[in-house]
Order: C-alpha cells, then sequence, then structure tokens
C-alpha cells in the first residue's frame, strides 16, 4: 500500500478533531493549553505534507512560524493560569467567567 | 514497504497519544502523553524530509514547551488525579460531540468524494531539493518571509513582557509612603 498524501492530510485531521473535542470537554485550563497543542500540531502535519507533494518550501516555513507563536502563545497562557490559580486554588475554565458581567 | 510501515506506527503513536492528552486524569499524564504525540509527528516529518522541522520539533515542544507544562504543573500543585466526569455545562457535551462527529464526517467524506486531493498546482516559493532543506528554509525565511520573521521576534519580546507583567506579585503599598510617590 503507498502511503499518500491523503493519509498524511487525514492524520493531521485527526489529530485536529481529537485536540479540539479535548478543548471542549476539559476544564483543566493547562490539559486545554496541551489540546491547542495537538491541534496545531495537526495543522503542521498538513503543511509539510502539502510541502513534499507541491515541492515548495513555503508549508515548511509555515510551520517555522507556527511554532513560533505556539511557544508565544504557551508562554502567555501559562502565565494567566499561574496568575488565576495563584489568586484562586484550584480553578477550572468555568471559574474564569468572571469578565462576563 | 518500509515507509507504510513508519506511516502506520508513527501515526498509532500520534493518535494514542492525543487519546492520552485528553483522557488522562491527571495533567502530568496528560503531558508526557503530549510528548509521545509530539514525537510520532517528529517521525513523520522525517519521513517527509522534513529534517530540519523534525528536529525543531523535538527541542522546542518536547525540550521546551512540555518542560514548561510540566514545571507550571509542579509549581502550581494541580498534579491531582481531576474526574473526567464533573458537570459539564448544558450545552457543553452536546457541542463536543456534534463538535467531534461533525467534523469526523468532514474527513470521511472528503476521503471518500475526493480521493486525491492535491491540486499539482506549481511551486511559487522555490521547489524543496533533496537533502538540503535546511539552506532552502534559511533562504525562504530570509527573502520572501523577512517581515514576517521580524514581526516574529516582535511577538516573542511581547510574550515575554506579557508573563513577566502577568505573574508578577502586586507590590505591596506602604501607606506612609505612599502618597508622596507621585509628587517626583
Amino acid at each position: 500500500m503507498e502511503i499518500t498524501t491523503g493519509w498524511y492530510l487525514v492524520l493531521g485531521a485527526l489529530l485536529f478533531i481529537i485536540g479540539g473535542t479535548g478543548l471542549l470537554i476539559r476544564r483543566n485550563p493547562l490539559v486545554m493549553l496541551m489540546c491547542v497543542e495537538l491541534m496545531l500540531n495537526g495543522v503542521n502535519l498538513s503543511f509539510v505534507a502539502f510541502s513534499r507533494t507541491l515541492n515548495d518550501i513555503g508549508g515548511q516555513t509555515v510551520v517555522f512560524f507556527v511554532l513560533v507563536v505556539a511557544a508565544a502563545e504557551v508562554v502567555v497562557g501559562l502565565g494567566l493560569v499561574v496568575a488565576i490559580l495563584r489568586r484562586q486554588p484550584g480553578a477550572t475554565a468555568d471559574d474564569l467567567s468572571l469578565l462576563k458581567g | 514497504m518500509v515507509d507504510t510501515l513508519v506511516f502506520v506506527v508513527a501515526a498509532l503513536i500520534c493518535l494514542t497519544g492525543a487519546l492520552g492528552v485528553v483522557l488522562a486524569r491527571n495533567p502530568v499524564h496528560s503531558a508526557l502523553m503530549l510528548v509521545m504525540t509530539l514525537f510520532g509527528i517528529a517521525v513523520q516529518f522525517v519521513a517527509q524530509e522534513a529534517h530540519f522541522l523534525a528536529a525543531v520539533q523535538v527541542i522546542v515542544y518536547a525540550g521546551a514547551i512540555v518542560v514548561l507544562f510540566l514545571f507550571v504543573i509542579m509549581l502550581l500543585g494541580v498534579d491531582r488525579a481531576q474526574n473526567l466526569e464533573m458537570s459539564f455545562l448544558p450545552i457543553q457535551k452536546w457541542a463536543a460531540l456534534l463538535f467531534a462527529t461533525g467534523s469526523l464526517a468532514i474527513v470521511v467524506a472528503l476521503i471518500v468524494v475526493v480521493g486525491e486531493p492535491v491540486t499539482g498546482a506549481e511551486a511559487m516559493g522555490g521547489a524543496l531539493g533533496g537533502t538540503d532543506d535546511v539552506r532552502l528554509l534559511a533562504r525562504s525565511l530570509f527573502s520572501d518571509y523577512v517581515y514576517a520573521f521580524e514581526l516574529t521576534s516582535l511577538l516573542l519580546v511581547i510574550a515575554v513582557i506579557g508573563a513577566v507583567v502577568l505573574v508578577r506579585k502586586p507590590k505591596l503599598t506602604d501607606p506612609i509612603t505612599a502618597g508622596d510617590g507621585g509628587a517626583k
């Protein structure tokens, strides 16, 4: 059986779906951030698969930028989680609706 | 044959790790399962001749981001098992179910209907050249995407400053000297 680009795209889509579902059902903010990482990795896999198939380095360059943005997102997200959990230990995502008014 | 084997094994590792991230009750187990997924993705990158990205994936994700996660978990002491069956918001469970089944149905439909998904369009940003992907990536990054690259540095500076501001403890104001602080 030949592994075509479609298989890589399916794997990327499955990772994206699992990450998105986890983002919706988990309430621990740390695990939610990890699920965002899963979604980003699924997209990265699709970019690299297209880069290989279309013979274009641009896909890999985009993956590089996604890595940087993911690192920045984790830094700010974990900073928020630390600031919130220090004030209110054991807070879940549902307890963070203070700004709702 | 070897390609197929590598793909199947790495895909199983990825999917097992991803399900582990979502289903593990202990956040530490979630973080370790995330490492498993990231290594599987790195194997897929190597299989598609993106060697530099595979190395960066392991170094940045597994080496920095997951360590940061584990550090925060241990710092906050939230490494207790958490019950997955805790009270959901009313529509939360149904929204998750709808998202999962809907997007899965879209993927299956795409496999069945489209078959070969790639358009075969011409390369715009420079062709891949065998094993020399670091040189090509650098040339692309510092020519076509140089403004985006500079903006990335700005983003990282903002992220660092934001993290410092967010995590800093508010300074205790001394009631005696706080009054004349604004006069200077």
